[in-house]
C-alpha cells in the first residue's frame, strides 16, 4: 500500500493529537496511521471459519499475513474471537500447502490415472481438463460433467463457477458441501416462509429470555455466540432460561437450566408433543388472531423413503452394495412400521407390523384444516413422547417427563420471549426438512416467531452457506436470490442477464451432491471438479465414492491449499489462492455480508477458483458447449441446440464463453483503478496479474484481465436480489462498513424480516393487501395449494395463500438403521471446537494440532466395560459399511449416555465417513451424520 | 501419540539413563548428581510418588515404571538433564499423564517410591486422586482472559467440571459477550498436564508445577465456619507456643526493663 508524504503527515498527526486527548480514533484512520509509522498494514476481513461470521482485522507485513485480531467494530464478536479464529494468521501457511498443479502420469509424462503426482503446468492442467471435459459431453452430455461446490466460496467465485456450469456447460451437476449442511433448513425455510433464511438475527439473544439450543453444541461450534447466550444468561440468571436438548452431553449443556437427553430422531416427537400441549391443554396460548392472518395447517405424504439408493439403480443392480449395505438400503423401497413409530403414524392410516411402500415424493404438500392438524397432534402424549424419546437408560422416566412438560411449559408461557436454536443435528436428519417446519409450528401457534427475541432460528455451519451457496444458489436446483432452474420464467431472466441465449439453462437441476457422487458411481458423470470443499472425506460411505473415483473410467480434478482427501483421490490437483490471498465476500448466518480485499499474494503459483474457472471458460466456443444433448440421466427430453439462437445475439459459433460470460461489455465497464479507494493499495491478481508472473493456461505470464472482476461478478449477482427481497449494498459500501444484514433498503438493513415494524418488504406488502396485519411472510415459493387431509389431496384446484406461512402435520419416524443385536450402538459424528470440517488448515496449525491431534471415540464407562474396551486405548467402530480404530475416551468434553458413541469427522486418519449411512432426508437431499448402528470392540 | 511398543529410540535412552543412574550410585558422577538434586524441586513425578526427598532415597532408577508407560510420557533423566540421574519424570508439555485408569507404572514399583496405597481407593487403583502436581493459570497470558473463547484446557482436562472449572462473567467491554476463565481446583487437579499439553498459547499460560511449589498453606489453626469439610483438618491442629519479636523475652524480663517509658 502507498501513503503519500501528505496522507502520513496528516494520519501521524490526528494519531498524535488523538492520543493525547486521549479520544477513540475511528478505526479506520488508526489503520492507515499505523501503516505509515510501522511496516505493517491491518485491514478489514471475515473470519474464514463458521457461520457466525466474525469481524477480523489482519496485519500484513513484507507481502505475509503476520496476525490478526478480533476487529473491535464488528456487531457479531466486538474485538473478540474463539481460538480457530485467533489463529486466522496462520492458516495459509502449512508447510504443504500446495504450489503447482500436479498430475498422475506415467513415466513419459503422460496423463496416468494409475501414476504418481508429478508437478506440471498450469497450461498443461488446463489441456487436460479441457479434454476430460470434452469427451465427458460427448458421452453423457452436460450431465456428465459435475461440480463439488461449496459453502466456502467467496460470493464472486461461487458467481463465477454457477455462471460457467449452468449458463457455459448447461450442467446442473453442481451442487456444494452445504447440501450436507443446511439444505433441511433450507427446504424447510422454502416450505414453511416460501423464501430462504432466517427471520431474526443475532440481536435475539440480548433480547430473549429462553435459549434452547436443539441438536446443537452451540459452546463448541458457534463459540462467540454461545458467549452472548452467557453473557444474556449472567445478565439476569433468574429470568433468563437455557435449555439444552441432545442427543449426548456436551459442553452446551454446561449452562444449562435443563438438559434433555433425547433418544436420535425423537426431536420430531418432542416438537410435535410442545405442538400438543398447546393445542389440547392450552388453547388459550394460541393466538387465533395471528394464526387466522397468517397461517395455513398443511400435510405432505409419509412414505418418502431415506433418500438412500433405489433397487433400479445402475450400481445397486451390479451388485456394488453388500448382502450387509442392502439391509438398510432395502428400506428405501419399503419397511415395516415399528411399535415406536406405529402411534404417530396411526392418524395415517399405518399399524405396527404393516409394509409401508417408499416412493419418490417430492416436496408436494397440501393444505388441511386445523381439525385435521389437530387429530394428527393427538398420539403425542407425555407418556408416549417420553417413552420413546428418553435418551439416557440410566434416567427416571419421571423426571425425564418433568422436564419435557417445563420445556412445554416455558414455550407456552405467556410474555416469555423464546428463540430456538439448532444447527445439524436438526439439518442431517433423514426427516430434516420435517423437523424444521416442526420449530416454526410452535413458534407461530404462539405468535413467538419474527419478533425480537422471539423466533426459530437456524445457525448455519459454513462461513458462506448463506452468503454464497444459498444466496448466490451453487445448488443444482437454484439460480441467484432463491430462483429456480425448474421455473421456466426464473430461467429467463438469469439467462437475459447473463447474454446467453433463452433455453441455455437446463431445467433439470437434480443432481445434488450426493448424486454426484453415485453419478460417478454408476458411470454417468465423467468428470468431477472440487472446490474449496472435502468430498472424499466429508461424503458417509465414503468408500464407495473413493473406489468409484480411483477405478472407474472419469477424471477428478481436485482444488485446494492442501493436500486432503479428496487431492489424493484426484487424477488432477489445482492449487488455489486461500482466502485472503484474493478478494472476496462471505454472508453469515444472519443475513450479513462482509466484504475484504486481498491481502497478500497467493504461495506458489497458486490462483483463486474465480481466475480457474475464468480460465476454463476461455478453453469452450459456443459451437463446443451449446449444441444440443440427447436425453442423459434424469432429464428424459432432448436439450435443444441454442447456437442458432447464440448466432442472433451476434455471437459466432467460435465466440469463447470467456467474451461471454466473463470479459463482456458490462464486465469491462467495472475499472481497474489505483486511485479508488476501494482498490487503492491493494493487489488484485486477477485483475492485475501480480509480481509472481504466474505463467497461465496459455503459456504465457498472467498480466490481468484488466477489469475488476470481483465487482463485476458481485454487481451482477446482486441486481438478481435487489427489488426482490433480498437487496444488497452496492460492492463499494461494504468495503466501509461492518457487514450489513440483507434485505438492505434505503441504505437500511433488515433485522426482522416478515414482521411489518422493522422489514420494509413486510410493510409494503401489508399495505397493498390493505390489511393491519402485523406480518406478511411474503416469501413466493410454494404458495398455491391443493386441499385435502393427512391422507391426502381432496381437491386439486389450488388456493393461493399470499403472505402466508405454513404449520405442517410431520410425524415421528424411525431412521433407517438403528441399534440392534449385532450393530448395538448409535453413533453420532460431529465436530470439535479447535478443527474446521476436515481438518485440511486446522490440522496445520501447530498449536490446534497439539491441542487435539486425533479424534477420539466418546463413549460411556460401563459401555467400555461392556464391549471391553478399556480407556486411551484403540477400539474398532464398524458399521455395515465400514471400520475405523479410535482411541476410547470415557471423559472429558463429550459424555454419551450407555448406547451412544461420538465421533468427530476432522481427522483424515480417523476416517469415520467409511462408517456413516448415506441416507438423506428425501427432501432436502441432506445426508444424516448423526445416527447409524455399528459395534464397538477391541481394537 | 501413543505407540504400541516402545520405540528402539526410547529404549535407548531408557538403557542409557539407567546405566547413568546406576554410575550416580556408584558415586562415579556424585558432584553431578548433586547439583542436579538441587533442581528436583521442580520435577514432576509419576503417580503415587512419595514426598521428593524420601523418593530421591527411595528410588533405585531401575526404569520399570518408565517402560510400563504406555505413552512416552515418563522418562528416566540422563547427564545434562539437569535433574537427579535416572530418576523418572515427565514434562507435560511434551506428553503429559494420559491418566490410565488402572495405572500401569505403580504397581511394578519395587521399593515403593510409587506408593500404590496413595492412588487407592477402596481397594482399587484410582488414578483421580493421584497428585503428580497442580496446574497454575498465568491469568495474563491465558487468552480467555483476554475474552477469547477459548477453554482448550478446560476441554482437555479428564476431570473436566472438578479440576478445571469456567468462571463467567460479564465482559463490560463489548456489552454482550462474557468471559470463561478456566479455574483450577487443586482439590482435583491430579497435575496430569494434559491441559498444558493442549494450551493454544506459544508457551503454555496453564502449567503443571508439583504442588509442593504451587500451592500456600492456610495452617490449621482456622476452620472455616461454613464448610463442614473443613472440620477435618483439625486433627492436624495442635497448639504451639508463639514467639514474636516483642514476645520472645520472658515476661517478667521485659517487664523489669525500664527503657524510656517517660
Amino acid at each position: 500500500m502507498s501513503l503519500t508524504r501528505r496522507d502520513f503527515l496528516k494520519s501521524s498527526a490526528a494519531a498524535s493529537a488523538a492520543a493525547a486527548m486521549g479520544m477513540a480514533v475511528p478505526s479506520d484512520v488508526q489503520a492507515a496511521a499505523q501503516s505509515a509509522e510501522a511496516n505493517w498494514r491491518w485491514d478489514k476481513a471475515a473470519c474464514r471459519f463458521c457461520g457466525t461470521g466474525c469481524g477480523i482485522m489482519m496485519a500484513t507485513k513484507d507481502g505475509k499475513i503476520v496476525a490478526v485480531k478480533g476487529d473491535p467494530a464488528a456487531p457479531v464478536n466486538r474485538g473478540l474471537n474463539c481460538i480457530k479464529g485467533y489463529f486466522n494468521a496462520k492458516i495459509m501457511y502449512g508447510a504443504d500447502r500446495l504450489t503447482q498443479p500436479l498430475l498422475r502420469v506415467d513415466a513419459k509424462g503422460n496423463f496416468d490415472k494409475n501414476g504418481k503426482f508429478a508437478p506440471v503446468s498450469w497450461k498443461r492442467a488446463f489441456d487436460e481438463m479441457e479434454l476430460n471435459i470434452k469427451k465427458a459431453l460427448k458421452s453423457g452430455g452436460p450431465e456428465a460433467v459435475g461440480v463439488f461446490a461449496s459453502g466456502q466460496y467467496t460470493v464472486m467465485e461461487g458467481y463465477a463457477a454457477q455462471k460457467m456450469m449452468k449458463g457455459g456447460f448447461r450442467s446442473n451437476a453442481f451442487d456444494p458441501n452445504a447440501r450436507h449442511c443446511m439444505a433441511s433448513a433450507v427446504v424447510g425455510f422454502y416450505q414453511t416462509f416460501g423464501i430462504d433464511e432466517p427471520s431474526g438475527c443475532y440481536d435475539d439473544i440480548e433480547l430473549t429470555d429462553t435459549i434452547v439450543s436443539w441438536g446443537s453444541n452451540m459452546a463448541e461450534m458457534h463459540p462467540i455466540l454461545w458467549s452472548r447466550v452467557t453473557d444474556r444468561k449472567l445478565s439476569d440468571p433468574e429470568r433468563v432460561k437455557v435449555i439444552s436438548i441432545q442427543t449426548y452431553r456436551h459442553r452446551t449443556s454446561d449452562l444449562a437450566d435443563i438438559e434433555i437427553i433425547f433418544s436420535p430422531n425423537t426431536d420430531l416427537a418432542l416438537w410435535n408433543y410442545i405442538a400438543r400441549e398447546i393445542v389440547y391443554n392450552n388453547p388459550e396460548s394460541i393466538d387465533w388472531d395471528f394464526v387466522k392472518k397468517h397461517i395455513v395447517f398443511a400435510a405432505s405424504p409419509v412414505n418418502m423413503g431415506y433418500g438412500m439408493r433405489r433397487s433400479d439403480e445402475k450400481s445397486i443392480k451390479e451388485g456394488k452394495y453388500t448382502a450387509l449395505e442392502m439391509e438398510i438400503i432395502s428400506k428405501e423401497m419399503s419397511k415395516v412400521v415399528s411399535a415406536k413409530e406405529a402411534p404417530a403414524l396411526k392418524p395415517y392410516g399405518y399399524k405396527e407390523g404393516d409394509v409401508m411402500v417408499n416412493k419418490n415424493a417430492g416436496l408436494a404438500h397440501w393444505e388441511i384444516s386445523f381439525d385435521e392438524y389437530k387429530k394428527f397432534l393427538e398420539p403425542y402424549t407425555l407418556d408416549y413422547v417420553a417413552e420413546i424419546s428418553k435418551g439416557n437408560p440410566d434416567e427416571d422416566i419421571n423426571e425425564f417427563k418433568k422436564k419435557l412438560q417445563t420445556l412445554a411449559d416455558l414455550y407456552i408461557e405467556k410474555d416469555r420471549k423464546v428463540v430456538s436454536f439448532w444447527t445439524m443435528g436438526m439439518n442431517q436428519h433423514t426427516r430434516g426438512t420435517w423437523v424444521n417446519t416442526l420449530s416454526y409450528n410452535v413458534h407461530f401457534l404462539l405468535n413467538k416467531q419474527a419478533k425480537p427475541g422471539s423466533g426459530a432460528f437456524s445457525l448455519t455451519g459454513q462461513p458462506s452457506a448463506c452468503g454464497t451457496a444459498r444466496e448466490v444458489g451453487t445448488f443444482c436446483h437454484r439460480l441467484p436470490a432463491d430462483m429456480m432452474v425448474a421455473n421456466p420464467a426464473h430461467r429467463k431472466i438469469v439467462e437475459n442477464k447473463w447474454m446467453v441465449p433463452e433455453g441455455t439453462i437446463n431445467a433439470v437441476g437434480t443432481q445434488d451432491i450426493m448424486r454426484i457422487h453415485r453419478d460417478i458411481e454408476d458411470g454417468l458423470i465423467k468428470f468431477a471438479w472440487v472446490n474449496v470443499c472435502n468430498p472424499y472425506q466429508d461424503t458417509a460411505s465414503a468408500t464407495h465414492w473413493i473406489k468409484a473415483a480411483r477405478e472407474m473410467d472419469n477424471f477428478i480434478v481436485t482444488s485446494d491449499g492442501y493436500p486432503g482427501i479428496s487431492a489424493k483421490v484426484s487424477d488432477l490437483i489445482l492449487p488455489s489462492a486461500m482466502i485472503y490471498e484474493k478478494w472476496g465476500a462471505y454472508g453469515n448466518a444472519e443475513r450479513r455480508t462482509q466484504h475484504w480485499r486481498q491481502q497478500v499474494l497467493p504461495v506458489g503459483d497458486a490462483m483463486s477458483d474465480t481466475w480457474q474457472w475464468i480460465e476454463l471458460s476461455k478453453r469452450f466456443t459456443v459451437k463446443d458447449v451449446w449444441g444440443s444433448y440427447a436425453p442423459s440421466g434424469p432429464r428424459k427430453d432432448e436439450l435443444p441446440s441454442v447456437i442458432e439462437a447464440a448466432k442472433a445475439l451476434g455471437y459466432t459459433e467460435n465466440t469463447t464463453m470467456y467474451e461471454i460470460l466473463f470479459a463482456n461489455k458490462v464486465a469491462k465497464s467495472y475499472k481497474l483503478d489505483q486511485k479508488d479507494p476501494v482498490q487503492k493499495g491493494y493487489d488484485n491478481s486477477e485483475g492485475f496479474g501480480d509480481k509472481r508472473n504466474v505463467v497461465g493456461s496459455d503459456g504465457k505470464v498472467f498480466k490481468g484481465y484488466g477489469f475488476f472482476v470481483q465487482k463485476y461478478l458481485f454487481e451482477e449477482y446482486a441486481a438478481f436480489g435487489r427489488g426482490h427481497g433480498h437487496d444488497l449494498a452496492p460492492f463499494d459500501v461494504y468495503h466501509k462498513v461492518r457487514g450489513l444484514k440483507w434485505p438492505v433498503v434505503d441504505g437500511k438493513e433488515t433485522q426482522w424480516r416478515f414482521n411489518v415494524q422493522y422489514d420494509p418488504y413486510a410493510a409494503k406488502a401489508v399495505k397493498e393487501a390493505g390489511t393491519d396485519n402485523s406480518h406478511a411472510f411474503y416469501g413466493t415459493l410454494a404458495k398455491e395449494l391443493p386441499y385435502g387431509d393427512l391422507m391426502g389431496i381432496q381437491k386439486k384446484e389450488k388456493t393461493g395463500l399470499k403472505n402466508k406461512a405454513k404449520i405442517f402435520a410431520r410425524p415421528y419416524m424411525d431412521p433407517p438403521e438403528m441399534p440392534d443385536t449385532a450393530f448395538p450402538v448409535w453413533l453420532c459424528t460431529g465436530r470439535v471446537l479447535e478443527h474446521w470440517h476436515s481438518g485440511t488448515m486446522t490440522m496445520r496449525v501447530p498449536e490446534l494440532y497439539r491441542a487435539v491431534p486425533e479424534a477420539l471415540c466418546y463413549m460411556h464407562p460401563e459401555d467400555a466395560k461392556t464391549y471391553d474396551v478399556k480407556q486411551g486405548e484403540l477400539c474398532w467402530v464398524e458399521s455395515r459399511r465400514g471400520k475405523v480404530k479410535a482411541r476410547v475416551e470415557t471423559r472429558g468434553r463429550n459424555r454419551p449416555s450407555r448406547g451412544l458413541v461420538f465421533v468427530p469427522w476432522f481427522d483424515e486418519k480417523v476416517f469415520i465417513n467409511k462408517v456413516c449411512l448415506d441416507a438423506t432426508c428425501p427432501q432436502s437431499g441432506q445426508t444424516d451424520y448423526k445416527k447409524c448402528a455399528v459395534k464397538i470392540y477391541k481394537a | 501419540m501413543k505407540t504400541q511398543a516402545m520405540s528402539e529410540r526410547r529404549k535407548f535412552i531408557l538403557t542409557m539413563a539407567r546405566a547413568a543412574g546406576l554410575a550416580a550410585m556408584g558415586g562415579l558422577v556424585w558432584s553431578a548428581y548433586l547439583d542436579e538434586a538441587t533442581a528436583s524441586s521442580l520435577l514432576l513425578r509419576p503417580p503415587g510418588a512419595i514426598k521428593e526427598e524420601d523418593f530421591l532415597a527411595t528410588c533405585i532408577k531401575c526404569g520399570l515404571c518408565v517402560e510400563a508407560c504406555p505413552y512416552d510420557t515418563l522418562v528416566l533423566a540422563k547427564p545434562g538433564d539437569n535433574k537427579p540421574l535416572g530418576t523418572p519424570f515427565f514434562i507435560p508439555r511434551e506428553m503429559p499423564c494420559y491418566m490410565c485408569p488402572d495405572i500401569p507404572c505403580v504397581p511394578v514399583c519395587p521399593t515403593g517410591a510409587l506408593n500404590q496405597a496413595s492412588v487407592t481407593t477402596d481397594g482399587k487403583l484410582d488414578i483421580n486422586i493421584a497428585d503428580m502436581g497442580v496446574a497454575v493459570v498465568d491469568s495474563k497470558n491465558c487468552i480467555a482472559f483476554w475474552g477469547i473463547q477459548c477453554d482448550a484446557c478446560y476441554r482437555a482436562c479428564p476431570l473436566l467440571g472438578q479440576a478445571i472449572t469456567i468462571e463467567y462473567s460479564k465482559n463490560e467491554r463489548t456489552g454482550k459477550h462474557a468471559f470463561m476463565k478456566p479455574v483450577v481446583d487443586s482439590d482435583f487437579c491430579t497435575g496430569c498436564g494434559l491441559c498444558e499439553k493442549a494450551c493454544v498459547t506459544e508457551k503454555a499460560s496453564i502449567f503443571i508445577l508439583p504442588r509442593e511449589v504451587a500451592l500456600g498453606r492456610a495452617g490449621d489453626y482456622y476452620i472455616k465456619g461454613w464448610d463442614k469439610e473443613d472440620e477435618k483438618r483439625l486433627e492436624n491442629a495442635t497448639s504451639k507456643t508463639t514467639t514474636t519479636e516483642l514476645s520472645k523475652e520472658k515476661a517478667v524480663d521485659s517487664l523489669n526493663s525500664n527503657e524510656d517509658l517517660y
